[in-house]
C-alpha cells in the first residue's frame, strides 16, 4: 500500500496545453472553409419543398438567387408571393439587371456556367414562378436549380 | 562578440501564449456566422427563348407521355387521373416500352414527355412531379449503366460511357406555356 502512494506523490499529473493552439487553429480553419457569409437578409419567408434528385450546386461563386415566397412582414407588405433580387423586392422585370451585375463579378469565360437557383416557398403557386422563368429566358439565363431539401427516407 | 553575447542572454521570444486566446476568438466569430446551409436542388435547362409559337410538329401520339397538374393540383396522365406515387413506373414503362405494346414509346429516342401546369397549380406539387419524372430517367440511367460497366450512373463514370447512355435514352422534357387557371391575386 505504501508503495503505492510513495510513486504517485512524486509525479505531478498535469496535461500538455502546448497543442491546444494546434487545435484551435486545425477548427477555426475548417469553419472559415465552410462559412458561407450570407449576404441578403430574407425579406421573405422560403420553405423549400422536399425532393430525391438533387444535384449540388458547387461554386459558390457561379450561383445567383432569387428568392421567392411570402412577405415575412406582413403588416405591411401583404401575403401575396414577392421576389426578393439580392436584399430587396423586386418584380420579374428586375431580373435582367440582377443577372448583368451577378455576371460583372465572373471572368468571362465562366459565364455560361453560372447557375440561378430558384428558392422557392412550397406554397407558392406557379404563376409567379412561371414570370420569372419566361424572364430568365428572355435572358438568355438557362441553368436553372430548383432549390430543394432532401427527403427523409 | 560582447555584444552578441548580451543580445543572446535576452530572451527575444514572442510570447505565444495568448495565440490560443485569438485563436479562440475567431473560432467563436466564424462558429456564429457559419451556415453550413444545403445548397441543393433539381437541375433544369430552360428551353431558349423564342418569339414564334413552338410550331405544332406532328408528333406520334404514342411517343408523347402527357402530364397535366391542374389549379387542384390533380394530375393528368395520357388522358386519365393518376397520382404521383405511380408516375415513375409509369414514365419509365412509357420510356422504355419492354413489351413493344402499340401506344408506347417507339423507341427511348424519341419519347418525349410533355410537362404542362395551371398558373394556380402548387409549387410543391410541381415539383414532386417534376421530380418523380427526373427518378424515372435517373432509374433508367442507373440500370443502363450497371448493365454496361456494372455500377450505377454517377459523374465519374468515364465520358464515352455516359455519352453512351445519355444518346440511348435522352432526357427530353417539354413544358408547355401554363393555362391561367385559378392565378393567386
Amino acid at each position: 500500500m505504501s508503495k503505492f502512494k510513495k510513486k504517485r506523490g512524486g509525479a505531478k499529473p498535469t496535461i500538455s496545453t502546448a497543442s491546444l493552439p494546434d487545435i484551435i487553429f486545425m477548427l477555426l480553419f475548417f469553419f472559415m472553409v465552410v462559412t458561407v457569409m450570407r449576404d441578403a437578409t430574407k425579406k421573405v419567408s422560403v420553405v423549400v419543398p422536399e425532393a430525391t434528385e438533387l444535384n449540388k450546386l458547387e461554386q459558390k461563386s457561379l450561383v445567383n438567387h432569387i428568392y421567392i415566397g411570402r412577405p415575412i412582414d406582413k403588416k405591411e407588405f401583404g401575403t401575396a408571393p414577392r421576389i426578393q433580387l439580392g436584399d430587396k423586392f423586386a418584380t420579374e422585370k428586375d431580373i435582367p439587371l440582377f443577372l448583368e451585375k451577378h455576371k460583372l463579378k465572373v471572368a468571362e469565360v465562366e459565364h455560361p456556367k453560372i447557375t440561378t437557383s430558384l428558392r422557392v416557398d412550397e406554397s407558392v403557386t406557379m404563376g409567379i414562378i412561371t414570370d420569372v422563368k419566361t424572364e430568365l429566358r428572355k435572358a438568355n439565363q438557362l441553368k436553372l436549380n430548383y432549390s430543394a431539401r432532401p427527403r427523409p427516407e | 562578440m560582447a555584444k552578441k553575447s548580451s543580445r543572446d542572454r535576452l530572451s527575444n521570444e514572442i510570447n505565444a501564449g495568448s495565440m490560443a486566446d485569438i485563436a479562440f476568438l475567431l473560432l467563436i466569430f466564424f462558429l456564429v456566422t457559419t451556415t453550413i446551409d444545403i445548397d441543393k436542388g433539381i437541375t433544369v435547362k430552360l428551353p431558349p427563348w423564342s418569339e414564334e409559337e413552338p410550331d405544332p410538329t406532328k408528333l406520334k401520339s404514342r411517343n408523347v407521355f402527357a402530364v397535366l397538374v391542374n389549379a387542384n393540383n390533380q394530375l393528368l396522365v395520357r388522358g386519365e387521373q393518376a397520382s404521383t406515387e405511380e408516375l415513375k413506373d409509369r414514365a419509365k414503362e412509357f420510356i422504355m416500352n419492354p413489351n413493344n405494346t402499340e401506344d408506347l414509346a417507339e423507341k427511348p429516342t424519341k419519347a418525349i414527355i410533355s410537362l404542362k401546369n395551371d398558373r394556380g397549380t402548387n409549387y410543391e406539387t410541381y415539383i414532386t412531379v417534376y421530380n418523380e419524372l427526373t427518378a424515372a430517367y435517373n432509374e433508367l440511367w442507373d440500370e443502363e449503366a450497371e448493365r454496361l460497366v456494372g455500377q450505377p450512373y454517377s459523374d465519374d463514370l468515364p465520358f464515352e460511357v455516359r455519352k453512351k447512355i445519355k444518346s440511348k435514352i435522352p432526357f427530353v422534357l417539354s413544358e408547355a406555356e401554363p393555362t391561367d387557371f385559378g392565378e393567386e391575386k
